[in-house]
């Protein structure tokens, strides 16, 4: 056998050889130190959150009361404002959106999950609906602005509740849309097949059994988006949310005043009861929000764990 | 009619399937599918005749070379160069992007690395409620927490309106936004590499930080970016806790105003609409709308490239 | 590629627990005499959670040799292989009991260190998974991590030529090694693992994935290796056991659902020629699997 002299050659010696010197104890403790960074970095958020949590419920915790609940803000007496046509247009806002992005973006992404055939045109359409959701929110605001409350005027009644809801529509979209299709490409091939071959058209398999089984996944997605869109106070400022009214929504073409813009009103003046006005509008919004989040999440868990 | 033997078959008759009522059905539907999916592509061009056209008639009356070169914004005094409102933009968000990339690439690491999956299924959701909090209540705790924060403690000189508690606020904001793109980076990265550098002999950090990282490098490019175009498009932190003065070079103490926070300045006072002030959101808006969809392609781009390696 | 899709588990925190384990020992350096190893194995069942996937393998593994392990698929071999330089607990809720000796130290031992232990039994894994990095950096990157104090270029052409990918790739080093070929990307993964000079080599399928000319080149190594390395092979391709391998294993399942278990292990001229049981005739003949 060849081996003596292959073996002087190879000139190694195990792993203690003269040839490979880490010290293991630097390469833990690099790696002991590099553990403990990762978790206290993915903890930083949470702690931010939590402190935001405890300071805003403290200092909101003086307005608090059902009755902040149920009252009309006011400049006079601050003391017994509240939020109540806040919340009103909020609620209106809320369903008006839902009932517009909903049938769109669900109608949207069967088209591009099921439908479409031309390549090309599919991914202009793609990388615009990812482009629509990078777009800044405010921006959206000038566009419901030039279209909602200025073109369509007559239809929407200019700065109604309803130009709101179809500004705040157009922004979530995009991400109903690429939610929904996530859900839809989930569902196997199989499924439709088996469909067609009893003699289903394309919408019967479609109505019957793929939205049915994408709706949870989109459900959450959709959840998400919408509590995003009542959050979001910029692009209503813009296409004019009321900073103040005397009367609750009552129709889509009322006005309305929305928890953000209202909490952003209290927020930009000085006296610190509206500070504290402000801080008790935050706690119920984000009990609102987290009630939502929490609920989508839920779903999503649920869902995932069935599938 | 002659009586059928027993079987399995019901017969013609038993078959009421209007097939032409049914093919209109499918095509009318098809057409509304049609639609909902075009509707994305008039919103983009929406988006682009209402901010261009309102935009060319603001440069009917201020010329576009003093809108891109002058450093003095004062509308009410006839000033209109946009590099004061693009430095408080851009200030803000680089502070924001150091505390996001390291914090939210770190999270990415824990979370497809470290993380024990009971602790995942925790940690997941709760960065994404971090991600839906309602961006006015970032601004009411920049403004009234972390800006008394920093007075009382480091920089006593701190103006109530400063660059630097916003921008904190708004780098937690986008930590989800990092950290989430990040992770479906590193989660696309195969199994099989993990091995072949554990197999070499490579600790769990080696593995992590010089064969996980490099390989989900472009995912992780994509992610930076679409933080910066999250910080730059975001508008109610730096409204109320920045402050609504355009401030060419100030310091991160001292407040400034954001390209978002002059239009909702303007859309909030009473401006007639013919006025310039008024066009001038419109050019503004133009401006961001600009730099966020570079942005936002270059960052498309960058996930696909991982997504076609893999 | 489906097992990279189900990624989601892959977390790989037994790694981790074993590594505190080993910490204390500090250095984790064996004792070397410059000979390549054999390898003892007595006993060694492998876990997924609660299912017993092999059943107590007892094996000696001859130094410089190359012993094969076949065997119809899923009784076991690429478990057992994995078991064999600690790979196996990388995959979560996955373990091994038993001991496996690595010259005189166990590698199950509570005091040996899974890090050490893989520098020291290489392995190349069924589809070739090169880093994303230069194919120069490919080979010099465990070395380094290793900390290789030699000469770094010598060590990677040695290593290049060795898995006889030098010439191919002499002149675009600083190139990706994905830009490789199937082929030459598992020659890729084999010189990466010789950079490291390990003592034992473990491959498992390494060619499964290939095309027949890249199968022959990797076999025509293979020769080469064994005059310094031990070399443990998995295979489905009886020919290339019966070409390749001095000794060999045939792993085998009797019922539905038992564990896997080492049904004959000989040299391999007898195994193929005139094998103990009934079992390991059928399957080397082809008459199932």
């Amino acid at each position: 056998m060849a081996q003596g002299s292959t073996k002087v050659e190879r000139q190694t010696g195990g792993a203690g050889g003269p040839d490979f010197k880490a010290s293991m104890a630097t390469r833990y403790g690099l790696d002991r130190a590099f553990t403990v960074l990762v978790t206290v970095a993915s903890l930083v958020g949470i702690a931010v959150l939590a402190v935001l949590l405890v300071d805003v419920i403290r200092d909101g915790s003086t307005m608090l009361s059902l009755e902040f609940l149920a009252s009309f803000p006011s400049q006079i007496f601050p003391e017994n404002g509240g939020i109540y046509p806040a919340l009103i247009g909020s609620v209106w806002l809320l369903g008006l959106t839902a009932l517009i992005s909903v049938p769109l973006g669900l109608g949207a992404a069967v088209y591009l999950e099921e439908y479409a055939e031309d390549k090309r045109i599919n991914r202009i359409i793609e990388i615009n609906i990812s482009n629509l959701a990078g777009v800044p929110s405010v921006i959206y605001g000038l566009l419901g602005l030039g279209i909602f409350v200025q073109l369509l005027a007559p239809v929407t009644g200019g700065g109604s509740v309803l130009t709101g809801a179809l500004t705040l529509s157009l922004l979530i979209l995009p991400v109903i849309i690429v939610a929904t299709r996530e859900a839809l490409r989930a569902i196997p091939g199989a499924i439709r097949e088996g469909g067609y071959a009893l003699g289903a058209t394309k919408w019967e398999v479609i109505w019957s059994h793929l939205l049915p089984m994408a709706l949870p996944g989109a459900l959450t997605g959709i959840i998400l988006a919408l509590s995003r869109a009542i959050g979001e106070a910029a692009p209503i400022l813009v296409v004019g949310v009321s900073l103040y009214q005397t009367y609750a929504t009552a129709g889509p073409f009322d006005g309305y005043m929305a928890l953000p813009t209202q909490i952003y009103d209290w927020i930009s003046r000085p006296q610190q009861i509206f500070q504290d006005s402000a801080a008790a509008g935050i706690v119920v919004a984000m009990a609102v929000l987290l009630l939502a989040n929490s609920f989508a999440i839920w779903l999503r868990n649920r869902y995932q764990q069935r599938s | 009619m002659a009586i059928r033997a027993e079987g399995t078959r019901s017969g013609t008759d038993a078959w009421k399937r209007n097939s032409r009522a049914r093919e209109a059905r499918e095509r009318v539907i098809k057409v509304f599918l049609t639609a909902c999916a075009y509707l994305s592509i008039f919103t983009t061009f929406g988006i682009v005749i209402v901010l261009f056209e309102e935009t060319l008639r603001f440069f009917l009356e201020v010329s576009v070379v003093e809108f891109l070169t002058s450093t003095r914004w004062a509308p009410t005094q006839g000033d209109f160069g946009v590099l004061p409102l693009v430095y408080g933009t851009l200030v803000a968000t680089i502070i924001a992007i150091a505390v996001a990339l390291p914090i939210g690439l770190l999270t990415a690491i824990y979370l497809s690395e470290y993380a024990p999956s009971g602790l995942r299924q925790w940690l997941k959701p709760a960065l994404e409620i971090l991600a839906g909090v309602p961006t006015v209540v970032y601004g009411y705790f920049a403004l009234t927490f972390i800006t008394p924060l920093f007075r009382d403690s480091v920089f006593p000189g701190i103006e109530s309106f400063n660059a630097i508690s916003a921008g904190l606020i708004m780098g937690v904001m986008i930590i989800p936004t990092v950290a989430s793109v990040s992770e479906d980076a590193i989660f696309a990265v195969p199994r099989s590499l993990r091995e072949g550098a554990y197999a070499l002999g490579a600790t769990k950090r080696e593995t992590a930080t010089k064969v996980v990282l490099p390989a989900a490098l472009s995912g992780i490019v994509a992610a930076v970016i679409l933080g910066i175009s999250r910080a730059i498009g975001e508008t109610m932190i730096v409204t109320i806790a920045m402050g609504a003065q355009a401030n060419w070079f100030g310091s991160p103490l001292e407040g400034m105003q954001a390209m978002t926070a002059y239009i909702v300045q303007v859309v909030g006072g009473e401006t007639p609409r013919e006025s310039v002030t008024y066009k001038s959101i419109f050019a503004v808006g133009s401006a961001l709308f600009l730099m966020t969809l570079v942005l936002n392609l270059v960052s498309y781009w960058f996930v696909r490239r991982y997504r076609e390696t893999y | 590629m489906e097992t990279e899709k189900t990624g989601r588990e892959r977390k790989v925190s037994e790694v981790s627990r074993d590594q505190r384990d080993a910490r204390k020992k500090g250095d984790g350096a064996a004792p070397g005499d410059g000979l390549t190893l054999g390898m003892k194995i007595q006993d060694l069942s492998a876990f997924y959670g609660s299912f017993k996937a092999v059943t107590d393998v007892s094996i000696d593994i001859q130094a410089n040799k190359v012993t094969a392990l076949i065997g119809p698929s899923g009784c076991g071999k690429s478990t057992f292989i994995r078991c064999l330089n600690r790979m196996h607990e990388v995959i979560p809720g996955a373990r091994a009991e038993g001991h496996v000796m690595l010259g005189e130290q166990d590698i199950y031992a509570k005091t040996s260190d899974p890090v050490v232990i893989r520098r020291r039994v290489g392995m190349v894994f069924q589809k070739p998974n090169p880093f994303s990095k230069s194919i120069y950096e490919n080979v010099a990157w465990g070395a380094r991590i290793n900390g290789y104090r030699g000469d770094m270029d010598e060590l990677v052409e040695r290593s290049l030529k060795h898995a006889a990918l030098w010439e191919e790739v002499k002149d675009r080093l600083k190139e990706s090694g994905h830009g490789l070929s199937g082929g030459q990307q598992q020659r890729l993964c084999i010189a990466r693992t010789l950079a490291v000079e390990p003592e034992v080599i473990l491959m498992d399928e390494p060619a499964s994935a290939l095309d027949p000319v890249s199968t022959q080149k990797i076999e025509d190594t293979m020769d080469q290796l064994k005059q310094d390395y031990t070399v443990v092979i998995v295979t489905h391709n009886m020919q290339q056991a019966a070409r390749i391998s001095d000794y060999t294993g045939f792993f085998y399942i009797e019922n539905m659902g038992d564990p896997g278990q080492l049904w004959e292990f000989d040299e391999t001229e007898k195994m193929f020629s005139n094998p103990e049981r009934k079992e390991t005739e059928d399957y080397v003949t082809g008459r199932f699997g």
